[in-house]
């Protein structure tokens, strides 16, 4: 057995590709934690930012905000497998994976991550398919009704009629039971999205040998932060699906732009203008939540000087500075924040701002993830990040830019095909609220 | 059977039950052999001793399937070199692999610097490994268990059920851990656990020429090493995480983090 691994020629360490050590670094460290442990939080953010802007209309009612939460809550379902891709990127032994679910180890944060994640699935599915019941049946029924049924349809009538889960009756008495069902279902989603994000946000400030991660305040900043991104992704989106569909309106392409009812491009127009106007009040209502918490975080940091600010402020003042202070706070909170705030707002100014607070968001998760191991544990020391942008092995393209951006295109594929089940714009009278 | 009579009758099984159930917890034999096992490893290093021969290191990485040109070993050698003029350098060239072979010291990027003999200060070196902590932060996070401490103290990997995802990495505030190149699993210093349970030194132990590493049971007051600790001044590393390491330091410099 001796030398029988030093025989093997695989002598690259993980993580030497893309660290550069400079001064005194320990001889085994190296960055652990790339790219995918920075889309890890990113894409859980968007998942729970989301689901907490869908609950504002379930929970709290408000009204305006109908179309673009039943939206964010079929997005919210297409984001939460994307969660676990980054995590199982990362994994030395991906096919392990499943070990943290087969012999959870409590003590650690990471055990009950796939006990969260999974509870909170089946919440968002629950909820989905309480919106959508009546629409499933109407379907089916339609479908079974039609005489000559193409293969496709007959597809699709089975389908919908499994969705059904059975459940056939739409009387009114029914449809208010699930309109009850849904607002619950809701309530308890707006705890357990935050746990799940709080969550992520005590994996890493949990990690008391790490002197930039370990801080209370963490899952806090995290939670704000995520439904930031969360809501702004989603006016996104919603402003971007809603021009595509007054583009199909306008030439008539898709099938509903045929449809004599279907609305027409100024009632697309006047709805997207008043539920982005809202949600984007809520959107800078938690960017100044997010804020504050994060310059309390960096002023105590200064203002106490613990034997660790001499290497942080190295850090942040100056090797990062302009990550940190011109890439996330700069462009990814102060400018968007003054395109929102000052007055005359308009849905293309807010999109504009929208895509920055995204920005900003990933440059946040990417300065606490990378930047945490920027320093060594010497303290005498500095390492830094290069993104493998060319893969040259399995490994540089699963941690590198392109690993990094399947991740985060697969779950505006997977809203193509979950909306094509579950349409995120439907008319009044087939939704069930 | 009424429900008023059935409650009654359940809070007195309930109640008649708990005593002896408690007394079985009471006295969970595992807890009480793991209180006062008969055997608790650990180490002790004399920085006055070393001189940075990287001998251990070489003994390490052929004992323990490290590969030789891999930049991550399981124990290392820094040099600390203090110049009058109020500067410290530290580095650890390939983990010391070869010994400290260039009198220039290593600032990483391919650089190196020359320190003039004259201003050199004092200069020692310190071998450090996994201190193998009473309440070890790597074991905590390892969402599948597959890091553990044995009972003799002893703090392992499974090899077989390791997803790799880093926490322990991660944890670890002595940087002790790394990913196997080849094996692709957290890996870490075992003090050679499976020569300990043969009666035999750590191959780094066996190799240090100058008794600058020693190994020896805590548990056990007669052994010199538990002597040493238990009457010699020595110190541990990174006490502030309270991770009560169980590597002990003969003349550590508050310097050494």
């Amino acid at each position: 057995m001796v030398g029988e691994i030093a025989k093997h020629a695989a002598t690259v360490v993980h993580g030497e590709a893309w660290t550069i050590k400079e001064l005194f670094t320990l001889p085994n460290e190296y960055i652990y934690w790339s790219i995918q442990i920075v889309m890890y939080p990113y894409m859980t953010g968007l998942v729970a930012g989301a689901f907490v802007l869908s609950s504002l209309y379930h929970v709290f009612g408000i009204e305006k905000l109908k179309e673009i939460a039943r939206f964010s809550l079929v997005f919210s379902f297409a984001l939460l497998p994307v969660a676990m891709m980054p995590l199982t990127l990362h994994l030395q032994q991906p096919f392990r994976g499943i070990n943290v679910m087969m012999t959870p180890h409590f003590t650690s944060a990471i055990a009950a991550f796939g006990f969260v994640f999974t509870t909170y699935g089946c919440i968002v599915a629950t909820e989905l398919w309480l919106v959508y019941r009546k629409y499933f049946v109407q379907t089916a029924v339609a479908l079974k009704a039609q005489k000559n049924r193409s293969a496709v349809d007959g597809f699709r009538m089975l389908l919908f009629s499994a969705l059904t889960l059975g459940a056939w009756d739409i009387s009114n008495e029914a449809v208010e039971k699930d309109h009850k069902a849904c607002k619950t279902m809701a309530a308890i989603g707006i705890p357990v999205a935050c746990f799940l994000h709080g969550y992520a946000g005590f994996i890493f400030g949990s990690v008391k040998a790490n002197a930039l991660w370990m801080t209370p305040l963490m899952p806090v900043i995290f939670i704000c932060s995520a439904v930031v991104s969360g809501v702004a992704l989603c006016i996104l989106c919603y402003v971007v699906v809603q021009e595509i569909r007054k583009f199909m309106a306008k030439r008539k392409i898709a099938r509903w732009a045929k449809d004599p009812a279907a609305p027409t491009i100024e009632e697309l127009e006047g709805a997207k203008h008043e539920e982005v106007m809202i949600a984007s009040n809520y959107l800078m209502y938690f960017m100044i939540a997010a804020l504050t918490l994060e310059i309390l975080d960096l002023i105590f940091r200064g203002y106490t000087q613990v034997k660790s600010w001499d290497i942080l402020r190295e850090v942040i003042m100056e090797r990062d500075f302009t990550k940190i202070f011109i890439m996330q706070y700069g462009l990814g909170n102060i400018l968007p924040f003054l395109i929102m705030v000052l007055p005359g707002r308009t849905v293309r100014r807010t999109t504009i701002a929208t895509v920055l607070v995204l920005f900003g968001v990933f440059m946040m998760r990417y300065n606490v993830v990378i930047g945490g191991q920027a320093f060594s544990l010497s303290f005498s020391g500095f390492m830094d990040y290069t993104l493998p942008i060319i893969p040259h092995d399995l490994e540089t393209f699963k941690e590198g830019l392109f690993g990094a951006l399947s991740v985060a295109v697969t779950p505006f594929v997977l809203f193509f095909f979950i909306n094509k089940v579950m349409p995120a714009f439907l008319k009044e009278e087939e939704s069930t609220h | 059977m009424e429900r008023r009579e059935f409650l009654q009758k359940c809070i007195l099984v309930i109640a008649g039950a708990s005593v002896p159930l408690s007394a079985l917890t009471l006295i969970d034999p595992k807890k009480v052999f793991a209180e006062n096992p008969d055997i608790q490893w650990a180490f002790l290093v004399d920085t006055n001793k070393c001189v940075g021969c990287g001998f251990c290191v070489k003994a390490c990485k052929t004992e323990n399937d490290i590969p030789f040109d891999a930049n991550v070993s399981r124990t290392w050698v820094e040099r600390y070199v203090y110049t009058k003029d109020d500067k410290r350098y530290v580095d650890s060239p390939q983990a010391a692999l070869n010994g400290f072979t260039d009198s220039r010291i290593d600032l990483g990027r391919g650089e190196y610097k020359e320190i003039d003999k004259a201003n050199v200060g004092k200069a020692f070196f310190v071998p450090k490994l996994c201190n193998h902590c009473s309440s070890p932060a790597c074991t905590q996070v390892c969402p599948v268990g597959a890091t553990y401490k044995t009972d003799d103290g002893v703090v392992l990997v499974d090899r077989t059920w390791c997803i790799g995802c880093g926490y322990c990495i991660m944890a670890c505030p002595y940087g002790a851990r790394f990913f196997h190149p080849v094996a692709k699993v957290a890996d870490k210093c075992t003090f050679c656990y499976h020569r300990l349970s043969k009666g035999l030194d750590s191959a780094c132990v066996n190799a240090c020429p100058f008794k600058a590493r020693r190994m020896g049971n805590i548990h056990d007051k007669n052994d010199p090493i538990t002597q040493i600790i238990m009457n010699e001044r020595v110190g541990v590393l990174k006490d502030e995480f309270g991770t009560k390491p169980q590597a002990f330091y003969i003349g550590l410099a508050q310097e050494v983090r």
